[in-house]
């Protein structure tokens, strides 16, 4: 407002003193018949700048699950936290690309809301019959907490009485000492009664806060409890990524969006589910990028796409199979390409051999690698070195960098993808002795899900006695890519439609029209030639939440793989679907695992645990039969998937919690005393003990006495007892096959499966079937939550956790190259205490208790064979010899799990758990082959976290009473996060690789992040071991640069990248290379089972559970401004042709069931999906506007109530390089895509 | 000439990735209290959709903005002050609260206090207005993403003479996202409307406010607003609307809405206008050339004489050179490719938005697949969202404006993938739209690398 004194003098809008001046100016009426001017004072203008005032903005952000990683200023006022928005001072890009900011989305600008709303938990809460029960029963046993919980677990009707109201209301509030007090009390009898490893905990996702995840696990692990993996549970590990890369997971940042000139966006809707990062794509599009979006909706990308592909739901791999018959054929065959030919032999597989089988009936199938062994050599390791032709010379010979030059002598310096002169020759067609008819596996047609075959000719050659042909010739051959001079059944042309893989076969399928699949097929391949391989395919949940995501995947990394895009900024894969990327891995780790006490941590496998505790294999449908292959040789016939994973767990391929039908600690006094050892001291054992307890354990299941747990599930012994779930609304969002655990695991009654049990033909072979499956598996189930959910609501004790924006911790992510923190706006309100705290007196409670009752004991923990250990070199070749069929010897940690005892002094383990113990530094940290001694960090964590204790077992140690104590110890012992450990680690990788690695590091080895300066700005993390691509401030992150640009190999059997998968089970299912796999068949309803059925118009209809728009998962899900940003609660997308058949409109009310369960909810029609798909968001919980069901009168269900578990037995392969187990590595995935639903119209009243 | 100066907003709709960040923080910061449930000052509406609230563009049904009379000159459509006190208690432009919806909550608190019972606790909505059990059936963004598609877009006033181009299948479907706040009018109809004066256009810097003191609750400024972005506390009892965040501008921070537009599609900058030429601007005979007439009074501040008579106006020299720095005059005027939101109601709307250029093809665009692999982008003649339909939200209709836009947008791509992916910057491209590559280079900066400092030009 002027101030009327100086004409020329500009206003001071905000300058209250001024306004004064202003109070009789009178403004003139213009033209319009209004005033530009008011007649009076603007001090009313205060009033909004007084709502806009603030007394502090700290800097937080949001621990759900979720990629974003998103800095953002928290307001406050008057001590009220108020509102929330993004922080913009990320560290700048540079002035040739965007910046970050401001990262964030709706979803975590709603967040404050929570703070004070009335979902929050404000006190810890207790199941009131359970309570009641407990403190009759302390009182009887004269006090003593342990000896109450044993008696009410030995009272069958007092159990049953708390288990069956679990979910149904009746809490009652508790002190956080006697909520603390009864969970520790369950903790010692269940070690006691049952054994550690009867004791899991679950809580996904450190990236999303690393202390908050310690606070539990770190307890849990030094308890001998068992961690259950969630990555693989959750359906986000892509599998396909240790089969291809010997990787869990590695992808570039989404800044690198930026250095693509074609972007494929295929099945990750980027917009919602990587909404800060959606600009990348969008701006990237003015540089003149090309967007394609394959998906079968008009979904929220789509609207960015250049060319949209319309694939029909669970089609996709039939597209891109497609697209790899055009590009094979037009820069392999008809053109070459020099860029992708020098790619294909440096860095694939595409030149090695693989030797031809004959099979009884005279037919021909690709079996394995040749290797050097093959070849006469007496190397060490010859088995685990596969072997090519050398163009120059036309012999075999055996390149550097395979995993066999990874682990012994000879490899030494070796382990790298220099060719030392040798020109691999990618096909034997030009110079082949003869050519070979092969059947290759299909599966577009069929009887089953196993599909049919097909007969292909390869180039051959004889090698050392074997007919062999090469990677490339059977991909060729699989694609149906003819060359002259080869027999076999070839498609005609790109329009042949029967035979595959050409783009007219793939358009009767997926309904993508077979030129714009040409069209785009082509465009790919000539952008990564013309560009340097900055193609790149984004790919996520939508492709990767099937049943067979292993070979879609497979078919999209072809593509990269053939056109050289893997391991270049802008090109390569780009899987965004979970959060796996904790940058502080090893400090993480540690800490997490309580591995700077006590080694090796007691894992699970998140699928197969809750496949078994939940009893969901008692209603299979889908057996490894029917999966595998006419190819195959039957080796799976009549078993049932539960004995696949048996089968796993004793060939030491995957972990089983719990392991042994008796209490490991048990078992160890028993190994010990027959041994005559007297097991490990400060952590493990040593390798002569260990050597005589495994002796002893392989003789007592060879004369079974002693059982794998996994071979009983549903045997008491082998049940799962207590069960802590925080930082995770497990049975809301991820619990697949939702009734099931409500049924078995927690023994609620209203479950609503309607599904049959196995009948007795399709029972398990080997495994036992009990008549009567149990119900309520679990003594006591525990919940960490900040907001009541179905998991919160179920739980037997309810503990109510801190906020984001009422702690310390630190946020990470693959999106972005940086680490920042949480830190508190306010202290937790009411009673609500942090994860780090809450926990810190559940373990003090614990030890107090434990000291006398449980002491110091020896556990015996079996741990599968690991991935990125010398272990992983132990099952030659591929081949299954299972030694309970006397197949081959029972050797620890070779043909079986390996067993090591380690101590636990329960009643230290509080002091333990508070303090960062001295394998750290004595032991190392290994990670990913590289290693090193933080020696000089927990000399520094001493003086940084305060005056060491001076007696007890942690006399001296460094603290870690506070959260901030633990993200110091965690910052300071990573690579990212401390440039002298990384320079260390990559020393460690020299001395093996032979290569010059050092200087990735030597830069940045006074890069050192601590906890103050990520409460400072998010900062830029440096390239370290933990991460397969190079971080730096003017460069982009891209997986895999390290490889490419540093020829170090892959994690792979052959160090290259692997399209071929030669293992057994893998050529049992016919998946040695990428191929089509629909959709599961087995889905829905069917078999005879109650429909449910009440007469009216039903459709049968894929079901599909996308990411939420207005929730991370299920939070945000129950926030007002969500829920009001929507439709104020769950709702089914229908298509506008389905929803007129069954006469639904626009938010009706509908109900959607089959054989796992019932929803209920209303519909949203629209015509933005296709007929014959419904949609309901994935982790909507069941306590929001969610009505009874119309056909049974119990609550409607959760998304996941209508899906199951089903495992794919190649998932379970162990010991074989990297198809060996690591936690979130290699696992069955829980996949929920290959189901259907039946959908009608409510009738009747709605009821709540 | 009398320049003033005015702070205005460019939203690139191509990059508006409809994700409602904007809406959740302004209400957080703004809305969040009693009385204002339902008000959402920024809220983002599919489109084609109903918007909010609903049908608001249909101004046959609600009589806002500006009309000319007989004799051409500017009339409120809605009528004059006389009219006006006729019906001062029944207003029959007046939405009603279920035209933009009826707030809810739940009773959370249920689930945490849920005695024992047989089946799973549930919350439930209830109203918040009446604290009654409610079933929602609208919302402010009910019809999301073409949610309840074929019914709820079908009923978008924009589609008007369209409904024979525009099916409503699957085939078909696009849409796109219209973030709204306030468009700080020129000539703000809104002002007009008020009886008791309580509303007033800042001198400084054009900002639209209601004198929450003066206020009486008429609410003229409610119907008289022909984008419905003025509403009634019913609280207080006064009027509300969008402050372009003032306390914040006035500090030189961005609005709340922009600084956490996470699409970093919004710009903020000053732009000098003739504020001598505004009736006449507004007053034009061809609606289609109201979009001219406004960028006609937009004026240079580059240009040696427009600054001398700003400096003589009362306008600081670190205004004149935010000014020239403004991106919404970048955008707006120099190179044109933001067009305003219904020009034809002729308020003169200070919010201006870049049309969106994708999707640019339909799914069964298959001729040509053997073309040359090398020019991978189709034709905009391809688009999915017809020209028509832009061009009856922003450019009153006139097909050839948009298209124009387009063609620049189209041209800026194409320019950038010679230059970047095969190394050779091609003017002719430029040349085809008349720019030059300069000039794509420019637009492309400030679109696609869009620094913090490019995006917000405020001076303090």
């Amino acid at each position: 407002m002027a101030n009327g004194e100086e004409p020329a003098q500009h206003p001071h809008r905000s300058s209250l003193l001024l306004d004064a001046h202003e109070f009789f100016r009178r403004g003139p009426v213009n033209a319009e018949g209004w005033s530009m001017l008011i007649g009076r004072d603007r001090h009313w203008e205060r009033s909004y700048r007084d709502r806009w005032a603030h007394d502090k903005v700290v800097r937080s952000t949001h621990g759900v699950n979720c990629t974003g990683s998103c800095s953002w200023n928290v307001y406050v006022k008057e001590g009220i936290i108020t509102w929330e928005t993004q922080a913009t001072d990320y560290p700048s890009m540079g002035p040739e690309m965007p910046d970050h900011e401001p990262r964030g989305c709706p979803r975590g600008a709603s967040f404050s809301w929570y703070t004070y709303s009335p979902l929050r938990l404000k006190h810890p809460l207790i199941r009131g019959s359970l309570l009641e029960l407990y403190r009759a029963a302390k009182e009887e046993h004269d006090g003593d907490p342990v000896a109450a919980w044993a008696s009410i677990q030995d009272d069958p009707d007092a159990r049953a009485l708390y288990q069956r109201q679990r979910g149904k209301g009746g809490f009652v509030r508790a002190s956080w000492e006697e909520a603390a007090e009864l969970i520790a009390a369950a903790h010692v009898h269940t070690i006691a009664a049952h054994g550690p490893d009867r004791v899991v905990g679950f809580t996904p996702l450190p990236a999303m806060s690393p202390v908050s995840f310690a606070s539990g696990s770190r307890f849990i692990s030094l308890i001998g409890g068992s961690m259950i993996s969630f990555y693989d549970w959750y359906a986000d590990l892509p599998p396909a990524s240790p089969q291809t890369f010997g990787d869990q997971t590695d992808v570039p940042e989404s800044a690198d969006w930026w250095n693509s000139s074609y972007l494929i966006v295929w099945g990750t809707n980027i917009p919602i589910t990587r909404t800060p990062d959606a600009h990348f794509m969008t701006e990237a599009r003015y540089k003149g990028q090309k967007v394609v979006v394959v998906s079968p909706d008009y979904s929220d990308h789509t609207t960015f796409a250049d060319d949209w592909l319309p694939a029909q739901p669970g089609t996709d791999g039939a597209l891109a199979m497609a697209m790899g018959h055009v590009v094979l054929r037009e820069f392999y065959v008809d053109r070459q390409v020099p860029r992708f030919l020098d790619y294909a032999k440096r860095f694939t597989d595409l030149p090695l051999l693989v030797t031809l089988a004959e099979r009884p009936d005279g037919s021909v199938v690709p079996d394995r690698f040749l290797c050097a062994d093959d070849l006469g050599s007496d190397v060490e390791n010859a088995a685990w070195k596969p072997a090519l032709i050398d163009a120059a010379t036309g012999a075999p010979a055996v390149p550097n960098g395979s995993v066999g030059d990874r682990y012994g002598e000879a490899g030494r310096g070796r382990w790298n993808l220099r060719l030392d002169g040798i020109d691999p020759l990618l096909s034997l067609h030009e110079a082949r002795e003869s050519t070979a008819t092969v059947t290759l596996a299909r599966f577009d047609v069929g009887e089953t899900d196993g599909g049919s075959t097909m007969v292909r000719g390869v180039p051959v050659r004889t090698v050392a006695g074997q007919r062999v042909t090469t990677v490339l010739d059977l991909l060729l051959a699989t694609y149906g890519v003819a060359r002259d001079g080869l027999p076999g059944d070839w498609p005609r042309d790109y329009d042949d439609a029967e035979t595959p893989y050409t783009p007219a076969w793939q358009e009767a399928i997926t309904s993508v029209d077979r030129h714009a699949a040409t069209k785009v097929a082509r465009e790919f391949a000539r952008n990564a030639e013309t560009s340097d391989g900055r193609s790149m395919i984004a790919m996520g949940a939508g492709t990767n939440h099937w049943f067979h995501s292993d070979q879609t995947y497979r078919s999209f990394l072809t593509l990269l793989l053939v056109c050289g895009c893997v391991g270049r900024n802008g090109g390569g894969w780009a899987h965004y679907v979970g959060q796996e990327k904790i940058r502080t891995f090893v400090g993480w780790q540690q800490l997490a695992m309580g591995l700077d006490w006590q080694r090796p941590a007691r894992l699970a496998q998140g699928t197969s645990f809750f496949y078994g505790a939940v009893d969901q294999w008692r209603y299979e449908r889908t057996s490894p039969e029917q999966l595998a292959s006419p190819v195959g040789s039957g080796r799976f016939r009549g078993r049932h998937t539960i004995d696949a994973f048996a089968q796993a767990v004793r060939m030491g391929w995957m972990p089983s919690a719990p392991t042994f039908d008796r209490n490991p600690l048990d078992l160890a006094d028993e190994a010990l005393a027959a041994s005559g050892g007297s097991g490990g001291s400060g952590g493990s054992g040593d390798a002569a003990s260990a050597g005589a307890v495994g002796r002893h354990v392989v003789q007592e299941l060879r004369a079974r006495r002693l059982r794998f747990a996994a071979e009983d599930p549903d045997a008491p012994e082998n049940w799962p007892r207590v069960m802590t779930v925080w930082r995770s609304n497990i049975l809301g969002s991820s619990a697949k096959g939702h009734e099931y655990f409500l049924r078995h695991l927690l023994g609620v009654t209203d479950d609503t499966v309607t599904a049959a049990e196995s009948p007795p033909d399709k029972r398990p072979q080997e495994v036992a079937w009990r008549e009567r499956a149990p119900r309520g598996k679990l003594d006591l189930f525990v919940n960490v939550d900040f907001r009541m959910t179905s998991t919160a609501l179920h739980s037997d004790v309810l503990l109510p956790a801190a906020t984001w924006y009422e702690k310390h911790d630190l946020s990470m992510t693959d999106m972005h190259p940086f680490v920042h923190s949480f830190n508190p706006a306010v202290p937790p309100p009411w009673e609500a205490r942090t994860d780090w705290d809450a926990f810190g007196l559940i373990a003090r409670t614990f030890a107090a208790l434990a000291s006398d009752r449980l002491g110091v004991r020896h556990d015996l923990v079996a741990s599968p064979i690991l991935h990125d250990t010398p272990g992983e070199i132990a099952q030659p070749h591929g081949r299954v010899r299972d030694w309970a069929r006397g197949e081959c010897e029972p050797l620890p940690g070779v043909t079986m799990p390996g067993f090591r005892i380690v101590e636990r002094d329960y009643g230290a383990v509080a002091e333990q758990w508070a303090a960062l113990g001295p394998l750290v530094e004595r032991a190392g940290c290994a990670v990913k082959g590289a290693s090193w001694r933080p020696v000089a960090e927990v000399e520094w964590l001493r003086g940084q976290n305060g005056r060491p204790r001076r007696d007890g077992v942690a006399a001296g140690r460094p603290r870690l009473d506070t959260a901030i104590e633990v993200a110091e110890a965690m910052l300071a012992i990573s690579g990212v996060s401390n440039g002298r450990l990384a320079l260390e680690g990559f020393r460690s990788l020299e001395e093996r690789t032979g290569l010059s690695l050092a200087e990735l590091a030597e830069g940045n080895v006074e890069h050192r992040i601590d906890f103050a300066d990520t409460q400072t700005q998010p900062r830029h993390v440096a390239t370290s071991p933990e991460w397969s691509g190079i971080d730096a401030h003017d460069r982009r992150y891209a997986a895999f640069t390290i490889n490419t640009e540093r020829d170090k190999p892959w994690h792979t059997l052959s160090g290259r990248l692997h399209l071929y998968q030669d293992h057994e089970w893998m050529l049992e299912l016919g998946e040695a290379l990428p191929a089509y796999r629909p959709p599961l068949r087995a889905h829905g309803l069917g078999d005879g089972e109650d429909l449910l059925s009440n007469g009216e118009r039903e459709l049968t209809l894929r079901y599909l559970t996308p990411h939420s728009k207005w929730s991370i998962h299920s939070e945000y899900q129950d926030n007002l401004h969500m829920l009001t940003l929507f439709r104020a609660g769950p709702v089914l997308w229908l298509s506008r042709e389905d929803a007129a058949a069954l006469e639904i409109g626009d938010d009706d009310w509908v109900e959607a069931y089959n054989r796992n369960g019932i929803v209920s909810c209303r519909a949203v029609v629209s015509h933005r999906l296709p007929a014959g798909t419904c949609m309901l968001y994935h982790a909507k919980d069941r306590h929001l506007n969610t009505p009874r069901t119309e056909l049974r009168g119990n609550r409607g269900g959760t998304e996941n109530s209508l899906t199951r578990i089903t495992m794919k037995p190649t998932h379970m392969i162990g010991g074989y390089a990297h198809l060996s187990w690591g936690f979130n590595y290699y696992g069955p995935t829980g996949s929920n895509r290959d189901e259907t639903t039946v959908v009608r119209k409510r009738r009747s009243e709605v009821v709540f | 000439m009398h320049v003033k100066a005015q702070m205005g907003m460019v939203m690139n709709l191509d990059k508006c990735i409809g994700c409602h960040t904007c809406s959740v923080t302004c209400k957080q910061v703004w809305t969040n209290r009693p009385g204002t449930e339902y008000v959402w000052f920024n809220n983002v509406e599919t489109k084609p959709g109903v918007g909010y609230p609903q049908r608001w563009a249909d101004q046959e049904r609600w009589n806002g903005g500006w009309t000319l009379d007989r004799k051409g000159r500017l009339k409120l459509k809605a009528g004059g002050q006389a009219k006006k006190l006729l019906r001062i208690f029944a207003n029959p432009d007046m939405p009603e609260i279920d035209d933009y919806y009826e707030p809810w909550t739940y009773d959370f608190g249920s689930l945490i206090d849920a005695p024992l019972s047989d089946v799973d606790p549930v919350a439930t909505p209830m109203s918040q207005l009446t604290g009654d059990r409610l079933a929602p059936r609208w919302g402010p963004n009910w019809d999301d993403g073409l949610a309840g598609g074929p019914g709820h877009a079908e009923s978008d006033p924009h589609l008007q003479g369209l409904q024979e181009q525009v099916k409503m299948e699957y085939e078909q479907a696009f849409y796109f996202f219209l973030p709204r706040i306030c468009e700080h009018c020129m000539n703000p109809s809104c002002v007009a409307s008020c009886p008791s004066g309580a509303m007033y256009k800042r001198e400084e810097d054009g900002i639209v406010l209601v004198d929450q003191e003066r206020c009486r609750g008429w609410r003229y400024c409610v119907s008289g607003c022909p984008y419905k972005k003025v509403y009634f506390n019913h609280g207080t009892g006064k009027a509300e609307k969008c402050t372009l965040c003032y306390p914040r501008i006035e500090q030189g921070q961005p609005t709340i809405c922009s600084e956490t537009c996470v699409g970093r599609i919004r710009y903020l900058g000053l732009v000098l206008y003739d504020a001598d030429r505004v009736e006449e601007a507004a007053s034009v005979a061809d609606e289609r050339e109201l979009l001219h007439a406004q960028r006609a009074i937009m004026l240079d501040p580059d240009d040696p004489e427009v600054r001398a008579q700003a400096r003589r106006d009362g306008i600081p020299e670190d205004w004149l050179d935010a000014a020239s720095r403004s991106p919404v005059y970048t955008l707006a005027i120099r190179h044109g490719v933001a067009l305003p939101l219904h020009p034809e109601y002729r308020t003169l709307p200070m919010v201006w938005y870049v049309p969106p250029l994708s999707p640019i093809v339909n799914t069964l665009e298959t001729d040509g697949f053997e073309a040359d692999p090398d020019d991978v982008f189709p034709a905009i003649d391809h688009m999915r969202i017809p020209t028509a339909y832009l061009a009856n939200l922003l450019a009153a209709g006139d097909t050839e404006v948009v298209r124009d836009v387009l063609h620049r947008l189209a041209a800026m791509r194409a320019y950038m993938r010679k230059r970047d992916v095969l190394g050779s910057a091609e003017e002719s491209i430029a040349e085809a739209v008349g720019m030059t590559g300069a000039d794509l280079e420019e637009l492309y900066r400030l679109l696609a690398i869009a620094k913090y400092h490019d995006r917000y030009v405020i001076p303090l």
